[in-house]
């Protein structure tokens, strides 16, 4: 079964692919690396679900029916506010994996609490527009455009609330753990979330308010 | 307090899925009492449905699928059996009920037989044929395969309480908004294949992890089987269009639940905007679906050929094109929908070239047997069998690709007889093929040769029997999932159609017979060194059935085809080499999580489907629960110490040095 | 797993890193900071640029999205190389292939819905009455 145990001295000598671990031919990678490559696929599956609800979106935009279209309900100043608030929640984000690397309970914890913060304000903005065209009369069932776009802003915006869970659980457990490894795997999975949830705002404030709103 | 479920949900005045229904929960209550009684609860709940080993996550895989192909197939016989009798007459199948079959047949064959056939045999040999433990999350691994049967589950819950989705097996709308379609069937599909879905989703960023990042020392990517490669191809399709069958599904959801107009026809929405989003995730589906097929066919071919593969690179490169291409061509399945001469013109040249990189392979299938010493055992009967089948398939497939020829057969049963020629042809004969091939190595001993082949030539026969008439009924104009006709031409191929749908029944049941005897007389057909077909990938190297860690040493791997090169090494040497030194294993310790994860998934998804808000509240919260239990857990591994691994490995050496020496003698 | 040494944290000197992590040779709380900085301002930046280029007459009209969408893909850029750390060294192989080929399926998705449903739109009979 074991035959080719015996010709260790060939392996090393070999071959003339990478003999990186993971690469190709050093064995199976690391952990950290597994856990962070599986999850940055599960990340390219998102984006491309996203791509799903943009690709409705740029299909069903000029079908406004008897409604309002975009250059109507979108508010400029609170886009402004939420695309500020994101961006923030990132650049903390990423002090408190600074942080987490230094293994500093209070800074990570202070860090990550900031980023929540500037999420939940984010999620509330986005509720007060939500339930302002709602009340209005322009919501979602009023029109096919309204439909994609409550949709795409909207399953952004059920990231930010799943990824605020996600948060709170991570606060707990680094709080009630510590660093340990696995826990820095999982942390670290979070911070490729968050930071991707801002990329997709990036398209979503570009491409849906910044457009809708200049044509 | 219960949403929309009351008793008038089960369907007391319709005798054939009460009877069903009734017939199934009498068998499943007896099997679960047998367990029960012989105490076999706790090890079936320890050993299995925790499992996160790989193999375990394989056979359930396999079984699930093996189960539902049952349940599949019976509505096929009722679908034949109401054609063959609907002439100029009713039938005995009402157009409701009628409707819900087909619709529930082709769900059921796509999502919960081809799907978790093969990603069973993916989950059992590719780990083993990469020369590693395990895959890359095991525990995810059991979430995916429950929440896989959670989708099952509910589908056969629609039998019995409320109604299947009358949609066909695509819920195009306007049909499936709510308008039209008010009732629950849609939405039992509708959950069941979001639940589904996402469970196939963990499976595909799994196996992509797993193949990229997870080999044994010295395998490098050209030195990988091409079940391998095929495995990579397909895992790579599922992340890429799985979250637009999810998106999709949703956007059909919101349209139901919410009142959004996505699809509808009022107020802007856009029904052809779904039948384009759908095709976009399932044209890619179907190659998920095959791709994993021809991995099997090119492990099996080699070695019933007793020659190495021909042609590996360009057996690569044929797999990564299929691949590419298979996303470029969506829009054959709506030709009709007058997207105008370029767009269509475009999509159909695409898919007359996917035709190449597959004419590729079976080349090089044909050129692998020429030459070489074929042993015409049941695994390759299934194969010879598969590559005359899928080439007449294929070609029907080409001739469909051209939008003039697709405008005349769009819809006809020359479609229906097309698909179910590729897809039994391909992927059932395929999973077969695995099956039979690589039971012997999950389970110690062989399948019986004499009813393998003859399920094979009764399922053979019985398929041209029953699908080579639809070509003929489409061309003569016979739509597809008619309930009655008129016309008196089409009278006879439905009969003869009905007479391979039974056919098809005697090698379903002699393959069940063959299971069951070979599990009785399995203590005369053990083959000990657990390499009973002479194969050449390193999953042959380990015992039958494989110690849970795989090898008690990973692998060296210096070449195509490793284990090939250890056999010849050890006969020309006359000896196995040395004795590896042992270590501990550290392996994952098993884990609920994924079935008490599925649990709350129905429970969430049926409550879902009959309005029950509080419940599905609760489901979630469940769902949630089980996340943070798990999260919060710190031993994540059991150690096997190294003189278990010794004892292991030593009987499997022995086994083969006294083959060896029995070889040579 | 019996595999080689783990390779913690961050990535090893020979093997592939993970995306979103620091590979070792950038050193230092105060390195890491700088970049997080440099990324916010580059992103607000574009993110100002973006607003601006929506609302003012200084750009021909109808090239405004595509502006946008020049400037979108830039700040994704920024968010990638400065907050997920993705470069182009061996390395990062895999994940960069992961990312192209996530883009290829958008694209191909976005692109080829958009121009099969603008064809069957136009396609479509005229609305009656």
């Amino acid at each position: 079964m074991n035959a080719a145990v015996l010709d260790h001295s060939h392996a090393h000598g070999t071959p003339r692919a990478s003999t990186a671990p993971g690469h190709g031919t050093g064995g199976p990678a690391s952990k950290r690396i597994i856990v962070g490559y599986g999850f940055w696929i599960f990340l390219i599956s998102d984006i491309i679900m996203f791509s799903a609800f943009f690709a409705a979106y740029a299909v069903l935009a000029p079908a406004t029916a008897d409604g309002p279209s975009a250059r109507q309900i979108f508010d400029p100043t609170s886009v402004a506010v939420e695309t500020a608030c994101l961006l923030l929640s990132s650049f903390t984000c990423g002090m408190a994996s600074v942080a987490a690397g230094q293994r500093n309970q209070k800074w990570t914890q202070l860090a990550l609490l900031v980023t929540g913060l500037l999420g939940f304000v984010f999620l509330l903005l986005e509720a007060r527009e939500f339930s302002g065209l709602v009340a209005r009369g322009d919501g979602p069932t009023r029109s096919a455009f309204l439909s994609a776009f409550f949709t795409l802003v909207g399953c952004h915006g059920l990231h930010v609330t799943a990824g605020l869970l996600w948060l709170g659980t991570m606060m707990a457990q680094i709080y009630a753990k510590g660093f340990r490894r696995d826990i820095q795997h999982r942390y670290f999975c979070f911070t490729l979330f968050w930071h991707a949830l801002d990329i997709i705002w990036v398209a979503i404030f570009g491409l849906v308010y910044l457009v809708g709103l200049n044509l | 307090m219960f949403g929309k479920l009351t008793w008038h949900a089960i369907p007391f005045d319709q005798p054939i899925p009460l009877l069903s229904a009734a017939f199934v929960g009498v068998i499943l209550f007896a099997v679960f009492l047998w367990i029960v009684l012989k105490g076999k609860l706790p090890y079936l709940w320890r050993e299995w449905l925790t499992s996160v080993d790989h193999k375990r996550i394989g056979i359930m895989y396999c079984t699930l699928a093996l189960v539902m192909l049952v349940r599949g197939f019976i509505d096929a016989l009722m679908m034949r059996t109401q054609q063959a009798l609907a002439f100029n007459a009713p039938g005995y199948l009402p157009p409701e009920h009628f409707d819900q079959i087909f619709s529930a047949h082709g769900t059921i064959m796509i999502f919960f037989v081809g799907m978790p056939f093969l990603i069973g045999l993916m989950n059992y040999i590719v780990p083993l044929q990469l020369g590693v433990r395990d895959v890359a999350f095991p525990t995810l691994n059991s979430v995916g395969l429950w929440l896989t049967a959670a989708g099952a589950l509910l589908i056969n819950i629609s039998l019995v309480v409320g109604e299947f989705a009358r949609t066909g097996w695509l819920p195009y709308p306007p049909l499936s908004e709510l308008k039209y379609s008010p009732g629950v069937g849609v939405d039992y599909y509708l959950w069941s294949l979001q639940i589904a879905g996402v469970g196939t989703l963990m499976t595909g960023i799994n196996f992509v992890t797993t193949i990229l990042k997870m080999r044994a020392p010295g395998m490098s990517y050209m030195r990988m089987p091409v079940f391998c490669w095929t495995s990579l191809a397909s895992s790579l399709l599922i992340v890429a269009v799985f979250p637009i069958l999810t998106a999709t599904l949703a956007m059909l959801l919101l349209d139901r639940y919410v009142g959004f107009h996505f699809f509808t026809n009022e107020a802007g929405g856009s029904p052809m905007l779904f039948m384009n989003l759908i095709w976009a995730w399932g044209h890619p589906e179907v190659y998920i679906l095959i791709l994993p097929a021809f991995g099997i066919y090119s492990e099996i071919v080699p070695t019933f050929s007793c020659k190495p593969l021909f042609g590996y690179r360009s057996m690569v490169a044929a797999t990564l094109a299929i691949c590419l291409i298979s996303m470029l061509v969506w829009l054959h399945h709506f030709f009709t929908m007058s997207a105008g001469g370029d767009v269509n013109g475009f999509f159909g040249i695409m898919s007359m070239i996917i035709a190449v990189p597959t004419g590729v392979k079976i080349y090089n299938w044909v050129f692998t047997m020429y030459g070489g010493r074929v042993r015409m055992q049941t695994p390759m009967l299934w194969a010879v069998g598969f590559m005359v089948t899928f080439v007449i398939g294929g070609l029907t497939g080409v001739l469909l690709a051209m939008p003039p020829a697709d405008f005349v057969l769009h819809n006809s049963l020359f479609l229906v007889a097309h698909f179910h020629n590729v897809i039994i042809g391909g992927v059932l004969f395929g999973a077969f093929a695995g099956y039979n091939y690589w039971f012997p190595k999950a389970f110690g001993f062989s399948l019986d040769e004499r009813l393998g082949k003859a399920a094979f030539w009764c399922w053979i026969v019985g398929f041209y029997l029953a699908f080579m008439p639809l070509y003929v009924l489409g061309l003569l104009g016979m739509t597809r999932r008619m309930q009655h006709y008129d016309q008196p031409e089409w009278y006879p191929w439905t009969l003869i159609a009905e007479a391979g749908a039974l056919l098809i029944l005697c090698g379903i049941v002699l393959m069940a017979v063959q299971l069951a005897v070979s599990i009785r007389s399995r203590a005369r057909r053990r083959e000990p060194t657990g390499d009973p077909w002479d194969g050449r990938n390193l999953e042959w190297a380990t015992s039958s059935p494989p110690p849970i860690y795989n090898f008690a040493v990973l692998p060296n791997v210096e070449r195509e085809e490793p284990y090939w090169g250890m056999k010849s090494k050890a006969r020309e040497s006359l000896q196995l080499s040395a004795e590896p030194h042992y270590e501990p294993i550290e392996m994952p310790r098993n884990s609920p999580t994924g079935f008490i994860t599925a649990l709350f998934a129905v429970i969430t998804g049926f409550s879902l489907i009959w309005h029950i808000w509080w419940l599905v509240i609760l489901g979630l919260v469940g769902a949630y629960a089980t996340f943070v239990v798990f999260a919060w857990r710190d031993v994540a591994e059991i150690e096997i110490p190294a003189e278990e691994v010794a004892r292991l490995d030593r009987a499997n050496r022995a086994a083969r040095a006294a083959a060896l020496k029995e070889a040579t003698a | 797993m019996s595999t080689p040494a783990d390779f913690e944290p961050g990535s090893s000197p020979e093997g592939d890193s993970a995306p979103g992590y620091e590979s070792e040779t950038r050193e230092g709380v105060r390195a890491a900071i700088r970049g997080y900085l440099i990324g916010l301002v580059l992103a607000t930046a574009l993110t100002a640029a973006s607003f601006w280029a929506a609302s003012t007459h200084f750009i021909y009209g109808p090239g405004v999205p595509i502006a946008l969408v020049v400037l979108a893909v830039a700040q994704m850029g920024i968010h990638l190389v400065f907050f997920l750390h993705i470069t182009t060294s061996p390395d990062n192989t895999n994940n960069v292939l992961a990312l192209a080929f996530g883009v290829l399926i958008v694209f191909v998705l976005v692109f080829g819905t958009v121009w099969a449903m603008a064809n069957m739109n136009a396609n479509m009979m005229p609305p009656m009455g």
